[in-house]
């Protein structure tokens, strides 16, 4: 058994807490950008991708016995790094836990803007085609 | 030499420029998707509403009386601000997109048939292509579009072999809002007319900085939105030529752009009134007339020095970011300066812009077909108005460069 999905959640809402400054949150969540698993290339085709306004998302999902395992990549890196953590808290996880999950990790590491920023980058539609997949896999 | 604009005293004109974002002083850089508006707009928008609010047109009651004047006023001044012969040549719209689909729907539905031409450049706006498209498609007509140099320019040469009796059209923007090039309208309105294509100009990125004599121009339609020149949103104008403008058909009906209504026909108001159906946007136009009164007590020479001496600076500290590269540099351009950096996605400094109080502009601009010529995802856009400051752009360049000391 993996970590819970809140446990997760706690996890990184105290990784943020260590920063002060809104610089310091931004260059740990780019570094978490760069830090995410390189996604395949074969899984970046037309179909896996979410259309934000101003740079794509990718996203690949398949199920390993119980668990939904994600794959995602996006153009700006930002982006990526709210990637990172979505992919964190939600992969390897039950489609149930998935679909029960209230990602509210967002709002508390002072994030939700880029959730609110509805048309501009993929996430918002990026989150909702990770629950979609959850919910076929079920 | 043109006498300077004292900055203070009108930055002071307008609220709004006043306050911290993020933790920061605001600086505004995104003008050209929309300007801030001057104190006299706001105060004009409450005195409406606290002294004169009454419908137009229609009422005898002095409320009516007063609002009527005030509205009709706003277009008088918009007549003598582009020089039109007459006032019920200035037709009231909610915006420059509003404008381009009624010219669209009129004159385009009447006059572009089957194997027409509408000719478009590849600086478009989407709404200037977009609703030409849509009356193409559905009259089977073809749209041709004026190729776009690598620094910005539109290519005349080309101009000149794309026209021919079959062009019913010509639809271009006197300013590109994504890289800022001031187009030749002169000469391409002369280029069309000589084969009786009739031209549209988007004027909505230049009003703000440039003149427009539409008289001198032999301009056949002109459109522009209020809220980039210092105006309210919600609220556009039309210019057209009176002999256009009366053969064209009326474009929604309703109320006021009738002359009388029985079932067995109506017949159709006058002009202005023939296109503006139903209770329009008073207030907001009342208030588009302040704005006007507040820019054209600046004296244009200084204003344009201050915007002209803005650009230059910029341009010469953003050159000087190694990596940054300046999209569109035509010799002709307004303060409007797009950038990409290498290795960059424009979103993320946009984003970390922000986080510093630095409001610019990052995407493909709604212009996708001149991100397409230049094989880019989108670009950053700094636009500057005659409020914003030296001091402004020393700040944006110092977090620009802090902020791709973050992303690189
Ligand atoms: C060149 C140009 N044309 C048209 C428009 C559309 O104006 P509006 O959204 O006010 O109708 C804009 C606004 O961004 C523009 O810059």
């Amino acid at each position: 058994m993996g970590q819970a999905i809140n446990d997760i959640q706690e996890e990184l809402i105290e990784e943020f807490g260590l920063f002060e400054d809104w610089a310091d949150k931004y260059e740990y969540l780019i570094d978490l950008g760069k830090k995410l698993a390189p996604m395949s290339d074969a899984y970046k085709t037309e179909e896996n991708v979410i259309k934000g306004c101003q740079s794509r998302v990718w996203l690949h999902a398949e199920k390993q016995g119980d668990l939904v395992v994600f794959q995602a990549d996006s153009e700006a890196i930002i982006v990526k790094g709210m990637i990172s953590m979505l992919i964190r808290v939600l992969s390897n996880h039950t489609p149930a836990e998935i679909l029960a999950a209230d990602l509210y990790f967002i709002d508390q590491i002072g994030m939700s803007q880029h959730l609110a920023q509805t048309r501009s980058n993929g996430l918002v539609s990026m989150v909702k085609q990770m629950q979609h997949y959850a919910l076929a896999f079920s | 030499m043109a006498e300077k604009l004292n900055i203070d005293q009108i930055r002071a004109d307008f609220p709004v420029l006043h306050q911290q974002v993020n933790k920061a002083p605001l600086v505004y850089f995104d003008n050209a998707a929309t300007t801030q508006k001057p104190k006299a707009v706001m105060d004009a928008l409450t005195a409406y509403y606290e002294q004169d609010n009454a419908n137009i047109h229609r009422g005898i009651h002095t409320l009516a009386e007063r609002a009527t004047t005030s509205y009709e006023l706003t277009r008088k001044k918009l007549a003598a601000f582009l020089n039109s012969p007459s006032t019920d040549q200035i037709i009231f719209t909610s915006g420059t997109t509003a404008g381009i689909n009624l010219v669209a729907q009129t004159f385009g539905r009447a006059n572009v048939g089957k194997g027409d031409q509408i000719i478009v450049s590849n600086l478009e706006h989407h709404s200037n292509i977009v609703p030409w498209q849509m009356i193409a498609e559905e009259k089977g007509a073809e749209i041709k579009v004026i190729p776009v140099s690598d620094e910005g320019v539109l290519d005349i040469e080309a101009l000149k072999g794309l026209l021919n009796p079959k062009v019913k059209l010509v639809a271009v923007n006197h300013v590109s809002n994504a890289i800022g090039t001031i187009n030749p309208i002169a000469e391409i309105i002369s280029l069309a007319h000589a084969v009786g294509a009739k031209v549209l100009i988007d004027g909505a990125q230049s009003v703000a900085h440039l003149a427009v004599d539409v008289q001198a121009l032999d301009l056949d339609f002109f459109v522009f939105s209020a809220h980039k020149l210092f105006g309210p949103t919600g609220v556009g104008v039309l210019y057209g030529k009176r002999v256009l403008l009366e053969a064209m058909p009326p474009y929604q009906g309703g109320g006021e752009m009738i002359k009388e209504v029985s079932f067995s026909g109506t017949t159709y108001n006058e002009l202005p009134y023939k296109f503006e159906a139903g209770t329009p946007n008073i207030a907001d136009v009342i208030a588009f007339g302040a704005a006007l009164d507040y820019v054209q007590a600046i004296p244009a020479e200084a204003l344009a020095a201050q915007e002209e001496a803005l650009l230059a600076y910029a341009t010469e500290k953003l050159q000087s970011i190694p990596g940054l590269k300046i999209v569109g540099t035509a010799p002709e351009k307004i303060a409007v300066i797009s950038f990409v950096v290498d290795g960059v996605h424009p979103q993320d400094i946009g984003v970390l812009l922000d986080k510093f109080g630095i409001a610019i502009r990052t995407g493909h601009h709604c212009a996708q077909p001149l991100m397409q010529r230049y094989d880019l995802v989108g670009t950053c856009r700094a636009s500057f108005s005659f409020y914003n400051t030296f001091e402004e752009i020393d700040r944006f360049v110092l977090c620009l460069e802090k902020t791709l000391q973050m992303l690189q």
